[in-house]
């Protein structure tokens, strides 16, 4: 299992904060991961729709699509950050 | 040595410049940054804001800011206070204080920071305006100071 998180606009398209979901087979990326949001309906599929601008986060630290993953992992999803 | 906070709580501007040069007399500057929320943004009026961020990654991703920064000049010490919650035109957001010996390296330490918070630290604003609820989009000017700092030595293209 990997936990996965998402914030501010884009936690409000997909409506969710927080899940846990199971790790596929194999060796496991970003990427995989995103292919399974997309597939869900609608909804989730524009919000990670190809050439939209989010950043993912494993563990806290900013990563990429191509970044592993192993069961435990913490995976942030979220808009380009606006703080300061 | 760095000093990151993260609070729904004012900060007091004084006191953080303060606990840089209590007690020490090695300390010839402190440049400060304040980063206020203003009423006006993208051409509408804004009457509040929220700040929310991502617990845990945000104090990481500031710290690892301000290892950079001591990393690249001959500094001191460094603070950065950063709000979240609730905030309204006039609060101050952010606080980045950075002390060195000379001013030249607290100056552009400030700055690095400041820049690299702006893109880097998981941090997302939405604001109210008569027309509703909106999230602040990122600036590409915002990524391009940031980008100013990675070639050459100093920094300043």
């Amino acid at each position: 299992m990997v936990t996965l998180l998402y914030f501010a606009s884009l936690r409000e398209r997909v409506d969710c904060a927080r899940e846990e979901v199971a790790l596929p087979p194999g060796t496991p990326t970003v990427a995989t991961i995103v292919e399974t949001l997309r597939a869900r309906d609608g909804r989730w599929s524009e919000a990670f729709a190809p050439g939209l601008a989010w950043r993912v986060a494993v563990n806290q630290s900013m990563a990429d699509l191509a970044t592993p993953l192993k069961p435990g992992d913490e995976v942030a999803f979220f808009p380009p950050v606006t703080g300061g | 040595m760095a000093h990151v906070r993260v609070q729904e709580a004012p900060f007091d501007a004084g006191r953080e410049i303060a606990a840089l040069t209590e007690g020490r007399r090695d300390v010839g500057a402190v440049a400060t940054f304040v980063g206020l929320v203003r009423d006006l943004n993208d051409g509408a009026a804004v009457s509040r804001m929220t700040l929310e961020h991502y617990p845990g990654m945000t104090e990481r991703a500031l710290e690892d800011i301000c290892a950079q920064a001591a990393a690249r000049w001959d500094l001191l010490d460094l603070r950065v206070v950063h709000r979240v919650g609730p905030l309204a035109p006039g609060d101050a957001i952010v606080l980045v204080a950075v002390s060195s010996a000379h001013r030249g390296e607290a100056f552009a330490a400030c700055e690095f920071v400041m820049d690299y918070l702006k893109t880097r630290a998981p941090f997302w604003k939405k604001e109210v305006t008569p027309a509703g609820e909106r999230w602040v989009e990122a600036r590409s000017s915002d990524d391009e100071a940031a980008a100013r700092w990675v070639e050459g030595g100093e920094g300043r293209a």
